[in-house]
């Protein structure tokens, strides 16, 4: 068993206590390298079908090539795909900076579902090591009735007993991912060979590292076209991952209030 | 950034090792880690001019842990909140730190955070020396299972880099470990300030020969799944294809071939193993073995649920109703006998309840002590009982089905190891499952009174005997059944065989209270006359007792008391001729809450006797009419 192989067990195991625990439950797809990992994982730890729906929170800002891909691999990876149009812009608070009210508005999308489905937990791909507070995430991560994270009173969660009982109201998030790294992401993409969407691999000399909405995105300068190739380029890079997610910067605590109210 | 590192392939092919550092607060712990991202060039670019500018503007000196306090509101606080996790890599290999704060109430995040790591650092201020709270650190890494540490003893430049120093703390620190069964692999002076031995050999320390701090984690092995181990496969999930049916989990320890018998606990059937399923694998898997999610079919329709247990027919698990483990409690609230609680072991929840606090451990001084709870961060030795047979395995045998988490409710409120499943238990369940055909409540209407125990203590000579007497008198004369247990009448028969060790007396008073609570039980007012001297015998009677427990201070002075010495024991005592004699000799701690006190130095005999008599009017004759009208 290499290292792969004890990460994907892992996550495997995650997903199964998941699905287990709570019903009705959704994965979160945001067509970005990390949730089509985790689908991956759902169809191997459900043997070829994942048993819950995918929920795509649409902005209609997606880039033509993620639309693309999403349309393609539904029906490919046999998913029972949920895209519900995010609410307009006019409904986020106006509080916020400019960019990170496109993200306030997939939180409100993700509020609409929980809503409109009654979601008790949704799984993301999110992992500790994308973002600093992140890092304080547990695997399952209860919300309050307000979608809300307090991230000073997280549960205990050790011996990977995790805690599954949460009082009514709770809403549950569920994070297989949380032990991967974004170099682990690649390795087994690449052993695994998972479609992604193109705009990872380099063309004209820019690939995208982290892929959100058209226009808070940026792109990195790169040649990496080989999934190889980017993992080299991982290896060398100090930079962080997020660097090119522009809300990331706009004031030193929005990624924290994002996620403080809901933003994944 | 000068010593950078470049990139190999070692560490990038490999899953990085996670390691937990662990330490009294203010210590050094983030201090180091944020030194050594840097010293190993694994820090983000830009992060340490980041955070340089953010304290230029706060005009705030710059600190080394700001590295990990990323987090607004953490720096405005200046402690670590929580178990954060940061990546960084040596020249072999990439790491995980699982940043443990030292502030007592995170012990939780503590706990969350080790129980996943491979090896910790214990870190040590070399000038503040080995704190409590670095000996509950370590207890706790040993007891959740992390089987190799290092510490680092740092702020040597506080010392002078003082090699006296430093063999100091180091022979406290190893005494500590040694008492624990924890063995250091190294020990480390350092200075994360200054980055001295923490990635580079410390010119500053030429008397330390030994290896560095990143040297020494990468001389860290890994460790491996328990492959070689019996196997065992707890139960996850049922899942029907196509009108099969998979059972799935995760192999905790050993291997399984196709074709290989089966058996399913705690039922005990057998089927042969068919075939393992999977998706998207490139052929076909023969084998599974330990740390892999798998799911299996079976050649027999058992009855199989999440929280069986499958194991080979040869090497079974053991079973038991009640478990003896080793317990560290996370919950605010303290832990008492008696509290219902879920034990999740493996994939099973278990109801149990708390039959005993057998010792409570003073992580401190490894004193072992009885107690009627454990607080918060607290260990303890405590006995479960389950109605159902629990399967598991012994912590030190198989990890993973010989530690278990506890429930209250919605939220996890402790961990333990399984340190022994006895027979005896199931004996004495045997004995309770035989219901009174007479209740308490019954015998308390047709008595008119409910059973009860007045437990008297107070120094020798207070005139616990006499009152004893006076009162016994004065309730049987009220037609009341009432019963006196003093030494006389136990000492002779009952407890012949105890002497008065300290262990002999609390096993006294603990036999005594027993007896007590039998009389109480069918009904009787019990008046109990002992010394118990201490705290920790009265709370264990009072355990064992319950509500009909009424604690009596008989308080007369040490000086009253010896000046009456109506037998001549305070001469003797003084003279040496009784050991362990209490008050003089060996320890008297006065009851701290009692239910009712009774002065018999200003006192005279009728009045102590008035004070009693009306407590027991009050609180015990009159209590029936609570216990009553609460039926209804
Ligand atoms: N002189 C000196 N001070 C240190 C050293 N390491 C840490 N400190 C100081 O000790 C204090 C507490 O350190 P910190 O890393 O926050 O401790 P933690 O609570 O264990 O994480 C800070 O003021 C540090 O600057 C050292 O090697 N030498």
């Amino acid at each position: 068993m290499d290292d792969l192989d004890a990460l994907e067990a892992q996550s495997i195991f995650i997903l199964r206590e998941a699905f287990n625990k709570f019903e009705p439950l959704g994965l979160l797809w945001s067509l970005g390298k990390d949730s089509c990992v985790m689908i991956w994982l759902a169809k191997k730890a459900f043997l070829g079908r994942m048993p819950f729906p995918a929920i795509h929170l649409d902005t209609g800002l997606e880039f033509p090539e993620a639309y693309a891909f999403r349309d393609r691999y539904s029906k490919e990876w046999d998913l029972d795909l949920i895209a519900d149009d995010c609410p307009p812009l006019e409904e986020v608070d106006p509080s916020l900076p400019p960019d990170s009210r496109l993200a306030a508005r997939k939180s409100l999308g993700l509020q609409q579902a929980i809503d409109r489905y009654g979601y008790k937990a949704l799984i993301t791909g999110i992992r500790r090591d994308e973002q600093a507070t992140r890092a304080k995430e547990r695997v399952f991560s209860p919300r309050g009735v307000d979608n809300s994270w307090d991230f000073r009173e997280q549960p205990p969660e050790f011996w990977d007993q995790y805690n599954t009982d949460f009082p009514p109201g709770t809403h549950v998030r569920v994070h297989p991912l949380l032990h991967w790294t974004e170099v682990d992401i690649w390795r087994y993409i690449e052993r695994e060979n998972i479609p992604m969407v193109p705009l990872y691999y380099a063309k004209n000399g820019e690939r995208y590292r982290s892929l959100g909405e058209m226009g808070i995105t940026l792109p990195i300068k790169s040649n990496a076209t080989t999934i190889a190739q980017i993992i080299t380029e991982l290896d060398e890079t100090k930079d962080p991952e997020r660097a090119g997610r522009t809300m990331d910067h706009e004031s030193e605590d929005s990624f924290e209030r994002l996620r403080t109210t809901g933003y994944l | 950034m000068g010593t950078e590192i470049k990139a190999t392939d070692i560490k990038i092919k490999e899953r990085a090792f996670p390691i937990v550092i662990v330490g009294h607060i203010d210590h050094g712990k983030s201090t180091l880690i944020g030194r050594m991202l840097h010293d190993t060039g694994s820090l983000p670019n830009g992060k340490v001019e980041e955070l340089q500018s953010s304290c230029d503007r706060r005009s705030a000196p710059f600190e080394w842990s700001f590295v990990l306090d990323s987090l607004q509101l953490e720096r405005d606080q200046a402690i670590t909140v929580d178990s954060t996790q940061i990546w960084f890599h040596t020249e072999t290999r990439r790491y995980v730190i699982i940043d443990a704060p030292g502030h007592r109430e995170f012990l939780r995040n503590m706990v969350t955070g080790a129980a996943n790591a491979n090896a910790g650092v214990i870190v040590i201020d070399a000038e503040q020396g080995v704190s409590e709270q670095t000996r509950r650190h370590a207890y706790l890494l040993h007891l959740i299972g992390i089987p190799q540490v290092i510490v680092a003893i740092n702020k040597m430049d506080l010392v002078d880099y003082s090699e006296d120093r430093f063999k100091e703390v180091e022979a406290e620190m190893t005494a500590y470990l040694k008492e624990i069964g924890l063995d250091a692999q190294a020990m480390i002076p350092v200075s994360a300030a200054n980055g001295e031995n923490l990635s580079r050999k410390s010119y500053k320390m030429p008397w330390y020969t030994g290896l560095t701090v990143t040297d020494a984690l990468d001389a860290f092995p890994r460790v491996a799944a328990p492959v070689e181990r019996p196997f065992r496969m707890p139960v996850q999930d049922i899942y029907r294809y196509d009108g099969r049916r998979l059972i799935a989990g995760r192999v905790e320890s050993g291997q399984l071939e196709v074709g290989s018998d089966l058996t399913v606990w705690p039922t005990g059937r057998t089927a042969k193993v068919l075939s393992f399923e999977s998706w998207a694998t490139p052929k076909e898997k023969a084998t599974i073995s330990a740390g892999e999610s798998v799911a299996l079919t079976l050649s027999d329709e058992l009855f199989v649920e999440r929280g069986h247990i499958l194991t080979l027919p040869t090497a079974g698990p053991r079973t038991a109703n009640t478990l003896s483990v080793r317990l560290f409690w996370l919950s605010k609230t303290p832990l008492q006998r008696g509290e219902s609680l879920t034990l999740k072991l493996a994939t099973a929840e278990y109801d149990v309840v708390v039959e005993s606090i057998d010792t409570v451990i003073d992580v401190d001084d490894l004193s072992r002590g009885r107690g009627h709870e454990v607080i918060q961060n607290g260990v303890a030795e405590i006995t479960l009982r389950c109605r159902s047979n629990i399967t598991y395995d012994l912590f030190y045998d198989l990890p993973a089905l010989g530690r278990a988490v506890l429930i209250d409710g919605y939220q996890v409120v402790g961990g333990c190891i399984i340190e022994g499943g006895a027979d005896v238990e199931t004996a004495s369940r045997n004995l309770t499952a035989v219901p009174q055909s007479v209740s308490s409540d019954e015998r308390q209407v047709a008595n008119g009174y409910p059973g009860a125990v007045l437990w008297m203590s107070g120094l020798s000579g207070a005139g616990k005997s006499t009152l004893a007497m006076a009162l016994q008198r004065e309730l049987f004369n009220r037609n009341i059944y009432v019963y006196t247990l003093d030494g006389d009448n136990v000492r002779n028969g009952l407890n012949r065989d105890l002497g008065f060790s300290e262990e002999e007396r609390d096993e006294n008073i603990r036999r005594v209270a027993e007896v007590a609570k039998l009389f109480a039980d069918a009904g009787m007012i019990v008046i109990s006359a002992f010394i118990a001297p201490t705290n920790a015998a009265r709370a264990q009677a009072r355990e064992i007792i319950g509500d009909r427990f009424h604690e009596v201070h008989i308080s007369a002075d040490m000086n009253v008391c010896e000046s009456r010495d109506v037998k001549g024991l305070y001469a003797k005592a003084r003279r040496g001729e009784i050991e362990d004699f209490t008050g003089i000799s060996s320890p008297w701690e006065p009851p701290e809450n009692p239910d009712l006190e009774v002065n018999t130095g200003e006192l005279s005999l009728d009045d102590s006797l008035g004070k009693m008599v009306r407590y027991i009017e009050q609180r015990v004759l009159q209590a029936k009419d609570k216990a009553i009208s609460s039926n209804h």
